[in-house]
Formats: structure tokens, C-alpha cells, sequence
């Protein structure tokens, strides 16, 4: 055994002790934020905390049912209006993007996936709640749209990208029109990715809280359709965590607590969606 | 009905039907940009016979197929000069969608659509244009899948995915899936070249029955193939068609000595 030999293996061992530390900060760092909520917001969570609205301060009982609801319609109309539009701007991306419009179309998203959340929640209150003089559900989705946008986009880029050229061609070498061959055939091919990152991206945006301070504002009531303002589980933990009463605070967790729960949801039914397709390729 | 049917001769009995080209090249000349690909082509493809296409890799075999039905200028960079009909009518004036439907292709691996099933991979040409009866698309999807000896592997699992299958099934799938717009003529590019012996010849088997009513033309690089399909074998070299004739001519008596080198394996 020669020194340098030695040497080697212990420059060796150091580098996989270290890498090894270093992934497992990055695990420990989710299980502790997973069980800290989980042991500070599950003595709240109760099923009257899930169908109650909140009730003022010092009344026992209260909930969040509200913000629930209203955090599953603020993110379900941001995906309708964001997911269309992410989707067909990757498609036109992959397929007719190798030139300098897709090259600054490809820029200009990832600027706005740069963009801080809280400047797209006052472009949202300028564009929408400053002329309807109103807070409202619409704003905070738009608000949200913008951000899922940009990240639907490049992935739908990437997934549509992936699919072989020799499908597209046996679509065209059928007579089928290049709009039917790439909308009825590549994209469905590419669907299993798609979607994936649409409901991730939908995960994402469900977390987002500053986009909505200025636009869907929060209501201890329940909500009064999408043109009025509207509580979201995320504001809610906001407005809970600031405010100077411990019961509340309790809410806080709880409530942060479910919102984990619905995000963890999303993200692991959304590995599921991609586990059939990458099986099914040949 | 989505193709147009050409007008049919109809011969009275004892006359002798003079053969009719369904494809006509004349003086071709294609490339991808740079130095031509095929420099002055000039073919008959006739109608109801297969026609086989022959020739070292690279001589340009695929790219004169392609020009057909107009595949050739989905690639980019792609240039075509020179005429190419079908019955008689120029393809450069024809809507090329249509064109392919006439003009259909199979290639050289099978590529059947990865998020259908094999029903819909079959289907996919009539009701990707607008076919919504849909007792008509199963049974066209039926007579497709019996045309190209497949019905009896698949008709218990047509909802599988089409890519579940084998290389030889997938490849007969992808003739189905041609046949079932009804073409004219259809253009095959070494469709068995990743195929073992016995997928091979269930292919060939298939082809000998459909050229019954179809006009093929297949580029092999097999040169028993070409002798067991094929009634016309064009030899090309280098991006120039050598020579074409009958098929038995060309094996046992050719006129050029560059295709005779060729067919005893002097070089190629
Ligand atoms: N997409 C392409 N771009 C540029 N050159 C090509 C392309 N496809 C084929 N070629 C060239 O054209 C010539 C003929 O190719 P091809 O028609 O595929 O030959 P074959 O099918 O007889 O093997 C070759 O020299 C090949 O390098
Ligand atoms: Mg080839």
C-alpha cells in the first residue's frame, strides 16, 4: 500500500462524507419542517376546524372552511387561466420556436418566472382591482396565472421537444394537417409531462401568498363568487401567524398544516402521473 | 369518401391493358442543401405492380421515396426540382395532405403513435380528418388490420397500446394504419431492415396480397427481397438511377455493368 494510495482513499471517503452530509441537511430540512407543523397544527386540526368558518377572537370552534374552498377556486380558475395558455406557448415553443421570436419569447418567461410574486400581486391590483375598485378572487387568480405560466410553458417546451420526430412524420406521411398532427398526436404523446407540470405548478401556486395580499385581500366570511374578495388557505396562515393571539396562532399552524398536506398531495399524485408513461416507452 | 378515385379502365375481355404508371419521375433532381442528393431521376412506377428500388446506402433511395409524396420537403434545407405525377397530374399541384393520403408511407422503423391504441394507430388517418361514423372507422380499422395480416394477433386486445406489440406486429400495424386512408400507392423504405427472417417474410407475404389492388413500391437493401416482391427493380448509384426493368431481367441479364458488379456482390 503506497502513501499515495492512502491518500486517495481518504480524499475519497471525505468527499462522499461530505456530499452525504450535505444531502442529508436537505432531507432532515423537510422532515423537521414536515413534523414540526405537523406536531404544532395537529392538536388543531379537528373535523369542525375543516367545516367551520372563523369565528372573532376568543370564541372556541372557529375554522377555516373558507379558505379551503377558496384557495382550491383562487388556484382551480388560475389553471384555467394559466394552463391553456402555458401549454399552447410550449407547443408553439418546441415546435415552431428554433428562430429569434422563440429565442425572446423563451427569454421573456424566464424573466417572469424571475420575477418577485409580491410584483405580480401589485401588476394584478393595478390591472384589475384598481379599475374594479374592489379586491377580488379574479385578481388573485390572475395574479397566479402569471406565475404558473411561465413555468407551464418551458415544461411543456421540454416534454413536447422530447417526442421523437419519427412520430410526427408518420403523422404527416398519413395526410394529416401539421395543426391535427401536432395538437391530436405529438401533444398527447407528450401529455403524461404536461400534466405533470401543470399540477406541479398548480402545487406551487397553491403556496403563494404575497400575490395575494393586494389582490384576493382574505375574508373571514364565506366568499361572494369571483368577483368579490375571498379567503385562501395561504393568507390565511398570513393573517393568523401576524396577528397578536395565541389561538390564532394554533389556526396558523393547523392551517399550514393542511395546506401541506394538499401540496404533498399534488406532488406525489403528479409522480404518479409521469410513472405509466416513462414505463410504457419503448 | 376521402380519396379520389382515379377513373378505372375498364378492359374488355382479351385485350391486353397497356401498363399504367401511377408515379412518374422524370429528370428528378433533390438535395438537402448542399451537393444534390439525386441528379436527373427518371422512373415509372406502374400501377398494381411492386416496384423495388435497390442500391448501396446513401445512393439516395430514401430521398427519391420521400420526393413522392412529398415527405421530402418536410425536412428543412430540402430542394426539389424535376416533375413527379400521379396518373398523370403534377404533384406540385396538389395539396400535399392530400397527396399523402393518395401516396402513403411505411419506414424504415416501425413507428407506431405511442399514446394510441392499437385500434386507434389504425384509425388515427380517418378520424384525425374528419371521419365520425364511427361503424365505418371499425370497419376499415377491421379490413386494414386483415390486409396486413394482423387482425387475428390483435382483434382480443385492440384497445393495448400499439407500441406493447412486437417489431414485426408494429410494423404490420404501421401498414395497417397506411391502408386504412385508402391510398393509391404505397411507398415502403426498408420496412424490414430491423426485422428478423420470420417477420420478414410475413411482411413480404402481405405485400404480394395488397399489391392486388394497390400500387407498391419498396426500397430494400435485400436483394432476395427485391427478387421474392418485386416485378420492376430500379438500381441506383450514387445518386443516379442506373437502371430499371423487370425484375429477372435485372438479376440474371442487366445492361449496365455497374448493376451487374452490384448483384454479384463485386462492391456495394
Ligand atoms: N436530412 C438530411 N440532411 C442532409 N443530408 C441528408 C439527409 N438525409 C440524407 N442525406 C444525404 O443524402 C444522401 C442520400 O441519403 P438517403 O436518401 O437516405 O440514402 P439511402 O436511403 O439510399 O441510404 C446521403 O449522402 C445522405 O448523407
Ligand atoms: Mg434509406
Amino acid at each position: 500500500m503506497t502513501p499515495g494510495y492512502r491518500r486517495r482513499k481518504l480524499i475519497n471517503a471525505a468527499c462522499f462524507g461530505l456530499t452525504a452530509c450535505c444531502a442529508a441537511v436537505g432531507m432532515g430540512a423537510l422532515l423537521f419542517i414536515l413534523g414540526y407543523i405537523a406536531w404544532q397544527g395537529a392538536g388543531a386540526v379537528r373535523w369542525s376546524f375543516l367545516v367551520n368558518l372563523p369565528k372573532p377572537v376568543g370564541e372556541p370552534g372557529g375554522g377555516i372552511a373558507n379558505a379551503i374552498v377558496g384557495s382550491a377556486k383562487v388556484v382551480g380558475l388560475a389553471t384555467l387561466l394559466g394552463g391553456p395558455i402555458g401549454v399552447l406557448g410550449g407547443v408553439y415553443l418546441a415546435e415552431f420556436g428554433q428562430n429569434r421570436t422563440g429565442a425572446l419569447v423563451r427569454y421573456a418567461a424566464d424573466l417572469l418566472n424571475g420575477v418577485p410574486s409580491i410584483v405580480i400581486g401589485v401588476f394584478a391590483y393595478t390591472l384589475i382591482v384598481v379599475p374594479a375598485k374592489r379586491f377580488s378572487a379574479l385578481s388573485g387568480s390572475v395574479a397566479l396565472a402569471l406565475i404558473m405560466i411561465p413555468v407551464v410553458l418551458r415544461n411543456t417546451e421540454e416534454f413536447v421537444r422530447l417526442v421523437p420526430h419519427t412520430v410526427r412524420e408518420a403523422a404527416l406521411a398519413l395526410g394529416i394537417p401539421q395543426w391535427k398532427v401536432i395538437l391530436r398526436v405529438v401533444l398527447p404523446t407528450a401529455a403524461p409531462g404536461v400534466l405533470t407540470g401543470v399540477l406541479l405548478a398548480m402545487s406551487r401556486i397553491a403556496g403563494e401568498t404575497a400575490p395575494l395580499i393586494f389582490t384576493a385581500f382574505g375574508n373571514r366570511f364565506w366568499d361572494n363568487g369571483l368577483l368579490h374578495p375571498i379567503a385562501t388557505l395561504p393568507h390565511t396562515i398570513f393573517t393568523c401567524a401576524i396577528s397578536p393571539y395565541k389561538e390564532w396562532h394554533q389556526q396558523a399552524w393547523a392551517a399550514a398544516l393542511v395546506l401541506m398536506f394538499f401540496v404533498l398531495g399534488v406532488n406525489v399524485s403528479a409522480r404518479l402521473f409521469l410513472r405509466p408513461a416513462s414505463g410504457g416507452e419503448r | 369518401m376521402l380519396t379520389e378515385k382515379p377513373p378505372q379502365h375498364a378492359a374488355a375481355p382479351g385485350t391486353v391493358v397497356p401498363e399504367r404508371a401511377t408515379l412518374e419521375v422524370r429528370g428528378l433532381a433533390a438535395g438537402y442543401g448542399g451537393p444534390l442528393v439525386l441528379r436527373s431521376v427518371s422512373l415509372q412506377i406502374l400501377e398494381r405492380q411492386v416496384t423495388a428500388i435497390i442500391g448501396p446506402s446513401g445512393c439516395g433511395k430514401s430521398t427519391l421515396i420521400r420526393c413522392l409524396n412529398r415527405m421530402h420537403e418536410v425536412l428543412p434545407g430540402a430542394t426539389l426540382e424535376g416533375e413527379i405525377l400521379l396518373d398523370g397530374r403534377d404533384v406540385m399541384g396538389l395539396d400535399p395532405v392530400l397527396l399523402r393520403r393518395q401516396v402513403g408511407m411505411v419506414f424504415q422503423r416501425p413507428n407506431p403513435f405511442p399514446s394510441m391504441s392499437i385500434f386507434d394507430n389504425v384509425a388515427a388517418g380517418l378520424v384525425l380528418n374528419g371521419v365520425r361514423d364511427r361503424a365505418l372507422v371499425a370497419e376499415k380499422v377491421e379490413g386494414s388490420l386483415r390486409a396486413a395480416a394482423l387482425w387475428d394477433e390483435v382483434k382480443d386486445k385492440l384497445k393495448a397500446p400499439g407500441v406493447g406489440l412486437s417489431g414485426g406486429q408494429q410494423q404490420r400495424l404501421c401498414i395497417a394504419r397506411a391502408l386504412a386512408v385508402e391510398p393509391r400507392a404505397l411507398l415502403l423504405d426498408e420496412p424490414c431492415s430491423a426485422l428478423d427472417p420470420i417477420a420478414t417474410g410475413r411482411i413480404e407475404e402481405l405485400l404480394l396480397e395488397i399489391k392486388k389492388t394497390l400500387t407498391l413500391c419498396i426500397v430494400t437493401h435485400n436483394m432476395q427481397q427485391a427478387a421474392r416482391v418485386s416485378e420492376r427493380t430500379a438500381f441506383m448509384l450514387m445518386g443516379e438511377l442506373v437502371e430499371v426493368g423487370p425484375t429477372d431481367t435485372i438479376f440474371t441479364k442487366p445492361s449496365d455493368k455497374k448493376t451487374e458488379d452490384y448483384i454479384t456482390g463485386r462492391f456495394g
